[in-house]
């Protein structure tokens, strides 16, 4: 976090008609690093990668891409970066070399740069097999890439990708993600949408949580597991008989109600962080006469953070986002 | 950093003109690779001036005027009525699938894909032209004016095609739905029928002939009659001089071109 920002977002406010989608929302992304914006559906993410793309025009606040004022130079700002939406926006009645070619024009490339720069990238999009395809005989996988890497013709120094994984099964997912890491290691700034805590876990170096237009926490995911402050500990016994007297002996150490599974012999609860509670609750347990199974300690998943935050799951399964 | 973002921010002029280019050559590369759409814009006027000669011409009495000569003129506006629709059905399957998105963020003209759009859809409509006046010349329809009157002939229809563009680029954006723009059709049928196209505005009912008189249609049809058919056919069978309809036919192009461009950039940069 010591290199300064490249996407340094003031104070943000937007609105459409009477619905208010972000509300003085403040953040910054650092460059060369992955930024992801988390949150639930409505909760501003799309109308902010907008706001960064040049598409929507904040009412009050400002927005920079690498210095650039996007209300004021919009034009300047859109040399510096590269856009997917929700949607494989390629057109699927051409070829994964004329979609490049086309965009890499539109980045303002000559003819000959133009074909060489959709060259260059779909030997990195590993496409080049498939390059005088039409897209629309393209697997979703192969379409995804194409679209994340498609501005990469005009070299752009921030990706937005809002959702980028969304509609993707694993195998393809796992391809994506290994493409933005390559991108990343190359040196390119990438903030994202994701409503999948999995997904920021694994790319993102910072995460800004938004819930209803504003950002509710932000940090590295580690830190923003940390600032939970407890962890949860499962327990398996060997009897479920015993379940009752082991939830009685493990109050004390509890900062919750332990939660019980009958069939499964097992019982969780959360514990503070650096009490060590898993040792306290063995010797706890073993004093009592309770034959344990299992026991597990589990730092807070991203999910309780969202959890802690928004109040609610986050919800994978929700294609759109309207804005 | 001022100057050198006022540097960076201002794209070179020729873009206005290679940007527009680059996207309309890529719609007709998908027209030509997805040719359902575009062959029924096409070949549908060609069948309509089969169908309307054939089957209705003789039924229909022009005084001045064969009927087939009436009607070619008429079926090249109706073609751009026609390919508009499918220009607007384009501009709003763009609107959907994020393409338009991706072209906004990208440093070109903002309106580079609405000019590329419009070149694309007068390129198709000319090759429509083309076709309808040589199954209008099989069928017999004849030229009978002077190399004069055929340029300006020529250059009205791209004018009615420019401006015409605007009323549909409004209709693909206000609707960003390809469905709800075929679902349109009827009403655009409905002015082609109250227009002087098929046939004369005097045998309509009297109260909408006021209406199918003075609708851009209609005067754009006259206009191009009276130019393939010379200034005597226009005066007798038409009522006015060629250069009234020419000039009214230019007001109703500038007319709506301002009307529409606006509804469009209005509804274009709330995307």
């Amino acid at each position: 976090m010591t290199a300064a920002p490249i996407i340094d977002v003031v104070e943000v406010r937007k609105s459409f008609g009477s619905t208010i989608a972000l509300d003085r929302l403040s953040m910054q992304a650092p460059a060369g690093a992955v930024t992801a914006l988390l949150g639930p559906n409505g909760a501003g993410k799309t109308t902010l990668v907008r706001i960064v793309a040049t598409l929507l025009r904040p009412e009050k606040g400002r927005v920079e891409v690498a210095g650039f004022d996007v209300a004021r130079h919009p034009v300047a700002a859109r040399r510096l970066i590269g856009l997917a939406g929700q949607h494989a926006a390629t057109d699927d009645a051409l070829t994964g070399r004329e979609n490049l070619v086309m965009i890499a024009r539109l980045y303002r490339l000559a003819p000959t740069r133009a074909r060489q720069a959709a060259d260059e990238v779909l030997e990195r999009l590993s496409l080049t097999d498939a390059a005088d395809r039409p897209v629309r005989t393209y697997s979703g996988g192969m379409r995804r890439r194409l679209d994340v890497g498609a501005s990469l013709v005009g070299r752009p120094r921030v990706l937005l990708l809002d959702e980028p994984s969304t509609g993707l099964d694993p195998a393809a997912r796992l391809e994506l993600w290994s493409l933005l890491d390559r991108l990343v290691a190359a040196g390119t700034t990438i903030l994202l949408t994701t409503q999948q805590l999995e997904e920021a876990d694994h790319l993102a170096d910072t995460v800004s949580i938004i819930n209803h237009g504003t950002v509710v926490s932000e940090g590295t995911p580690a830190a923003l597991k940390a600032r939970l402050g407890y962890e949860t500990i499962d327990v398996a016994l060997a009897d479920s008989a015993r379940l009752a007297d082991a939830v009685d002996v493990l109050r004390p150490i509890a900062t919750d109600d332990p939660g019980v599974d009958d069939l499964a012999a097992r019982l969780s609860f959360k514990a503070a962080l650096d009490t060590r509670a898993l040792p306290a609750t063995v010797r706890l347990l073993d004093q009592a006469g309770i034959t344990v199974a299992d026991v597990t300690a589990r730092r807070p998943s991203l999910d309780d953070v969202f959890m802690s935050l928004v109040g609610h799951p986050s919800q994978p399964d929700h294609p759109r986002e309207t804005p | 950093m001022s100057t050198a973002a006022n540097q960076l921010d201002r794209l070179p002029a020729a873009a206005w003109f290679t940007d527009p280019l680059v996207i309309a050559r890529r719609n007709i590369l998908r027209t030509r690779r997805t040719p359902q759409a575009a062959v029924a814009a096409i070949t549908s006027p060609v069948l309509f001036l089969l169908l309307m000669r054939l089957v209705f011409g003789g039924a229909i009495h022009i005084p001045q005027m064969t009927y087939v000569d009436y009607l070619v003129p008429a079926m090249l506006v109706q073609n751009v009525i026609f390919g508009g629709l499918s220009a607007a059905t384009g501009l709003a399957l763009d609107v959907n699938s994020g393409l338009i998105d991706r072209f906004r963020s990208l440093p070109t003209p903002a309106v580079a894909p609405l000019l590329g759009r419009s070149l694309s859809d007068l390129a198709l409509q000319m090759l429509a032209a083309a076709l309808t006046l040589i199954a209008g010349v099989a069928i017999g329809f004849r030229f009978h004016a002077d190399t004069v009157s055929y340029l300006i002939a020529i250059g009205l229809l791209i004018l009615i095609s420019l401006s015409m563009f605007w009323v549909f680029a409004a209709l693909g954006l206000a609707t960003k739905n390809p469905e709800t723009v075929q679902s349109t059709t009827p009403i655009f049928f409905l002015v082609l029928f109250v227009s002087n196209a098929f046939i004369p505005v005097d045998t309509l009912p009297r109260w909408v002939q006021g209406f199918a008189r003075y609708q851009p249609i209609s005067i754009f049809n006259d206009a191009l009659r009276a130019l393939t058919q010379g200034p005597h056919a226009a005066q007798a069978a038409l009522g006015h001089s060629t250069t009234y309809f020419d000039v009214a036919a230019a007001c109703w192009c500038v007319g709506l071109a301002i009307v529409f461009a606006s509804i469009t950039l209005h509804s274009y940069r709330r995307l």
